[in-house]
């Protein structure tokens, strides 16, 4: 085609061994989290309340994340946006009491290592359960409503209904009390801060799952494929890779992570009951806009801004700290429409 | 007569007629007919829902609007009442009326920035957004305890005409004495009944008509010469100022407001199911759809109940007919009727009695 128009000035002309122009790196999104907190030690004062604070917000930030990655994966991919994502928090949540429950005398222990080990074993627990149970769902409610928004929303609404139901049918309607494993009870003290040891456990599995996620989306050919998709599903499809594959792969994946997230989530809480992933769910949107909806990093970034905005708020002016999420997701948006990090597509 | 008070959109199916017909003799002579406060509670909570329904039709299926936050401008109007009737000390419509002004007011200014905030991008980011106005908005309401009564919420009372201790006249008509109370019952009735008119008015009108091919295709819309946004926008307010007319009826009916009657997310799943069940995109829809839904959620449950005495054996299947679990069968019924019925029963009934016609 560039033959017949009139010749356009090039200085270089393209060879086809040149080296393609890098991508602009956009980072300020990414200064926005150490900037806050920054901007918040003066008006917080002291430095221990100010790690405590921090320390609560990145525990939140990184499970939050968790929960929403999956969501904006399968958002970003298959531009499903799975109402009922709030429904695998809760289902991975209640899975782990299935270990957690029955093997109360080894939480009980004072050793790290069996706590752990008890802990990852509900995790996993856990995850297999959601990662079915996003499977299933996949196929059998969200496939033959692929590119039809309104259907899929309410659709996944009334997955979502279902699921929490069926929760009450299999474990009661009661709440569920989720006592912390004994070695992870209590806080460290750094100086004057006291810094609960659940939240720092959270905030490295949170970092974990984030490079995992990381390194998978970057440095795998599944990621690849993923990465791909997200931009141009047909293309990939062309190119002879079986998305639909892919899609149901990356759905079972984000359930899984949901599960986790439901049930780091829930020893946070130390209760669960059916709706708190209903609950959960509001936030976990608020993440994924602020994010740029399908984007990894921006949703990362927005779980921590989040967490931390609500977490100095609820300190410095308790009242605004109800409605701060919706400030900030306004903010953002004023700032930047779209989100942080903003797909091209339409 | 009736074809200009129903805005020449008739039930176009003989069942459909019979049905509406039946529901708003039922609805009109609730209190003559049933004896007992559950039955009349039970008819206005449906003149309520009719309405709310409707209003939140308007946006679903006439202008393919996917909203949660239609619940908030409930709330708004029960709370406007609510909250102008507790502040006086003698209750007059003068206070209820003050208040509910500036309910719609809030509801109206709110819609409008909602709107003009998110009306601008696509479906399912307006969906989201909504959702979280919403919730914040209810968690807001169960917060500021000292302004709205907290979770208890705010029991008032109601201008003297409408107490239970009123009597219009020493004889009772047909064995039922016209007390407050029925004063009430026709309030809410001929109000939902004036507001139900109103949107079917509102929906076969031209302005209605443009909605509908926004509905089908806005970009076609947009090039036909129609301001799109402006005509999104207008039915989100309108929608928000009848829903919050209906919450003020509800208010008034219960004499009470509370964050989880008026605000909670299961009022919105609530309208969600019966709009989908009733037929998005027609009115009658959501007469139907609520008629069902209410008497379902009031005796459903005991139905329920039997059955699972009588399977009390069967571990699983026991709790699942458990009646606080009527919601799982409903959800399994909402995901059916969108795959294989999405148009609803009066969709259905209509589309029955057009191919009969065609033979």
């Amino acid at each position: 085609m560039s033959a017949t128009l009139p010749l356009a000035k090039q200085d270089t002309p393209l060879q086809a061994d040149a080296p393609l122009p890098k991508a602009p790196r956009d980072i300020a999104p990414l200064l926005l989290v150490p900037a806050l907190m920054l901007a918040m030690l003066p008006l917080i004062g002291s430095f221990p309340t100010w790690l405590t604070l921090t320390v609560a917000g990145l525990a939140m930030g990184m499970m939050i994340f968790i929960m929403a990655s999956g969501l904006t994966l399968v958002f970003g991919l298959m531009s499903v946006l799975n109402f009922g994502h709030g429904a695998f928090v809760s289902v991975g949540a209640f899975s782990a009491t299935l270990v957690l429950l029955p093997m109360q005398g080894w939480l009980e222990m004072d050793s790290l290592a069996v706590n752990l080990g008890v802990l990852a074993l509900a995790i996993t627990v856990a995850m297999l359960v959601t990662g079915l149970l996003g499977w299933a769902f996949e196929r059998v409610i969200i496939m033959p409503v692929y590119g039809q928004h309104l259907k899929q929303i309410l659709i996944t609404m009334g997955g979502m209904i279902v699921a929490e139901q069926l929760i009450h049918v299999i474990w009661g309607a009661e709440t569920i009390a989720l006592p912390l494993p004994t070695a992870l009870r209590g806080a460290i003290f750094l100086g004057d801060a006291a810094i609960e040891k659940y939240r720092l456990v959270a905030v490295v599995v949170g970092l974990v799952v984030f490079v995992g996620m990381f390194l998978t989306l970057n440095r795998t050919k599944i990621g690849l494929l993923i990465r791909a998709g997200v931009e141009n599903g047909e293309m990939v499809e062309a190119l002879g890779y079986r998305i639909k594959r892919l899609f149901v792969t990356v759905f079972a994946a984000g359930s899984a992570l949901a599960g986790m997230g439901g049930v780091l989530w829930g020893l946070y809480k130390e209760t669960l009951n059916a709706a708190m992933g209903g609950e959960i769910m509001v936030m976990i949107f608020i993440v994924i806009i602020i994010g740029g909806l399908g984007s990894v990093g921006g949703c990362f970034i927005g779980a921590l801004l989040m967490a931390l905005v609500a977490n100095y708020a609820g300190f410095l002016a308790p009242k605004v700290a109800l409605v701060s999420n919706i400030i900030l997701m306004i903010a953002i948006l004023l700032w930047r429409p779209a989100g942080l990090y903003a797909k091209t597509r339409g | 007569m009736l074809h200009r008070l129903l805005s020449a959109d008739m039930p176009r199916s003989r069942l459909l007629s019979a049905v509406l017909l039946t529901i708003l003799l039922g609805l009109a002579l609730a209190p003559f007919l049933f004896s007992g406060a559950r039955p009349l509670n039970t008819a206005a909570t449906i003149c309520v829902y009719i309405v709310l329904v409707a209003s939140y039709d308007l946006l679903l299926g006439y202008t393919g609007i996917v909203s949660f936050a239609h619940t908030m401008f409930y709330g708004i109007g029960a709370y406007g009442i609510g909250l102008g009737l507790a502040r006086v000390d003698e209750a007059s419509w003068s206070a209820a009326l003050g208040g509910l002004g500036i309910a719609l007011l809030v509801a109206l200014l709110l819609a409008l920035v909602v709107g003009l905030f998110a009306l601008r991008v696509r479906a399912i980011f307006y969906a989201m957004i909504t959702l979280a106005v919403a919730s914040s908005f209810a968690v807001l309401a169960s917060q500021l305890s000292d302004f709205t009564g907290g979770e208890d919420g705010i029991t008032f009372s109601v201008p003297e005409v409408l107490t239970p201790g009123f009597t219009l006249m020493e004889n009772e008509v047909f064995g039922r004495s016209i007390d407050g109370r029925l004063l009430t019952y026709y309030l809410v009735f001929f109000g939902s009944l004036v507001l139900f008119l109103f949107l079917l008015r509102l929906v076969n009108s031209p302005f209605g008509r443009v909605l509908q091919a926004i509905r089908e295709n806005e970009f076609r819309a947009e090039a036909l010469g129609y301001r799109t946004m402006v005509y999104r926008i207008w039915a989100n307010c309108l929608a928000a100022l009848v829903a919050a007319l209906a919450g003020a009826l509800m208010a008034l009916w219960l004499r009470y407001v509370g964050p989880k009657t008026s605000l909670g997310f299961e009022v919105m799943t609530d309208i969600l199911l019966i709009v989908v069940i009733g037929g998005m995109g027609t009115m009658y829809g959501a007469v139907v759809g609520a008629t069902l839904f209410i008497i379902a959620q009031n005796y459903l449950k005991e139905l329920m109940g039997v059955a699972s005495t009588a399977l009390e054996g069967v571990p699983l299947l026991a709790a699942a007919l458990h009646p606080d679990r009527w919601m799982l069968w409903l959800g399994v019924l909402f995901i059916l009727s969108i795959y294989f019925f999405p148009i609803g029963i009066v969709g259905k009934l209509r589309l029955r009695s057009f191919l009969a016609r065609q033979k």
